[in-house]
């Protein structure tokens, strides 16, 4: 075969522009196509979820009010809340702040309130806290291995069988709410005693050295229609009421209706389920 | 092949030494475990056969059933109920892990971590 040279320049540059020039239009027609379906779906979608708008939810989440005047009125009441939670949960104390493990815990009015002004009267008070049980919590998205999710009832509990230990959630969590054991919560003495669970509950497990742990809003008890085990330490008080938030003809929305309460870090928009009545 | 005495020697007790366990217990399997079974209740949540098998999936069934959904029905078999739960479900009629958990655990060399966090029946940790 005979081929000029410039003959042969003419078919490779003539090869060279349909070999970019044909593909590329190709997918450009193409784009087009999928952009166009793309539209069409999502104008479909909005109508499917009800206009595309934030409908108010009608899915029951749990919440407390904590009544921290009253908790000021009433000495050591604050202390049987905390008594009656730790012994229902096997919860250890460690008796070294590194290694605390809080369930629900007594805190400073500045340490929960980080954006509000400190007065005088807050420094008597026991600010009693726990889990907010927020209903768009950020350590639920933290967490690699959904050990810790999002419960039917609005509760972020735990599954301490897929718990790695990574702390994520404890990072993600802004309210200081979670725990890490660092050490064996089951540890003995000499004696062969716990060392750290001074009264043993055998109807809950503990946990093991390497997991996260946390309120679980009685996750268990509230299951069997029973409240949770700090409420019930409260008795007939209404220090804390418990309920469900969405409920409008629940004793919480009632309460939430008439009184002025307050929740911690609201601008962070976990949404947190905590209310208090300073 | 060079020094194919040596190599064919050394096959030969290799062979010998890894199949030890196998000849020296004449085929048997040594003693078969026999876990000993609740008394006064006749029937588990399931028959023998799949609870042999498969307890240990049933046990996640459970699990994922009572803290994901917080679907904590009883189950309920010839009358009586059962929580869906191992401390407070299982161990309440298999009241004896050793004689019980541990028969077959032992013996298939199975290490379950069930006891870090739960408790055993009347135990004193």
């Amino acid at each position: 075969m005979n081929v000029k040279r410039r003959d042969f320049l003419k078919i490779a540059g003539v090869s060279a522009i349909a070999g970019i020039g044909i593909p590329s239009a190709l997918n450009m027609l193409l784009k087009g196509e999928a952009k166009a379906t793309a539209e069409a779906e999502h104008q479909a979608a909005p109508a499917a979820h009800g206009g595309g708008h934030e409908a108010a939810s009608t899915a029951v989440q749990l919440g407390m009010v904590i009544n921290v005047k009253k908790f000021g009125e009433i000495k050591g009441l604050a202390e049987k809340c905390i008594e009656a939670c730790h012994t229902t949960h096997n919860v250890p104390e460690f008796n070294n702040p590194k290694d605390a493990v809080k369930w629900v815990w007594i805190e400073d009015f500045e340490h929960l309130f980080t954006q509000q002004n400190r007065f005088a009267e807050h420094n008597a008070l026991p600010f009693l806290t726990l889990c907010n049980h927020c209903a768009n919590p950020p350590c639920v998205r933290a967490c690699p291995t959904q050990a810790t999710f999002k419960a039917p009832n609005g509760n972020v509990i735990m599954d301490y069988h897929r718990c790695i230990g990574c702390r994520f959630c404890m990072a993600a969590c802004p309210y200081g709410a979670r725990s890490f054991n660092w050490r064996d919560p089951r540890e003995k003495d000499a004696g062969g005693n716990l060392k750290f669970i001074k009264k043993l509950n055998l109807d809950y497990p503990t946990r093991m050295r390497g997991v996260v742990e946390k309120c679980n809003f009685c996750a268990e008890r509230v299951d069997k229609n029973l409240p949770p085990a700090c409420v019930e330490a409260c008795g007939d008080t209404k220090a804390l009421i418990f309920g469900n938030l969405n409920d409008s003809n629940s004793e919480i929305a009632q309460v939430l209706k008439t009184t002025f309460t307050s929740q911690r870090k609201q601008e962070l928009g976990t949404k947190p389920s905590l209310f208090y009545i300073i | 092949m060079y020094d194919g005495g040596k190599i064919i020697t050394g096959l030969i007790i290799f062979i010998v030494f890894m199949t030890f366990p196998i000849w020296y217990n004449h085929g048997n399997a040594g003693n078969i475990p026999k876990p000993e079974k609740p008394q006064g209740v006749t029937q588990c949540v399931k028959d023998t056969a799949y609870m042999r098998s498969s307890h240990m999936v049933l046990i996640n069934e459970w699990r994922d059933e009572v803290i994901r959904t917080g679907n904590r029905t009883k189950v309920t078999v010839q009358g009586k109920e059962y929580d869906k739960s191992l401390m407070l479900g299982c161990m309440k009629c298999h009241i004896n892990k050793k004689k019980f958990c541990d028969e077959c655990h032992l013996y298939t060399s199975v290490n379950p971590y069930c006891w870090d966090c739960h408790f055993l029946p009347k135990e004193t940790i």
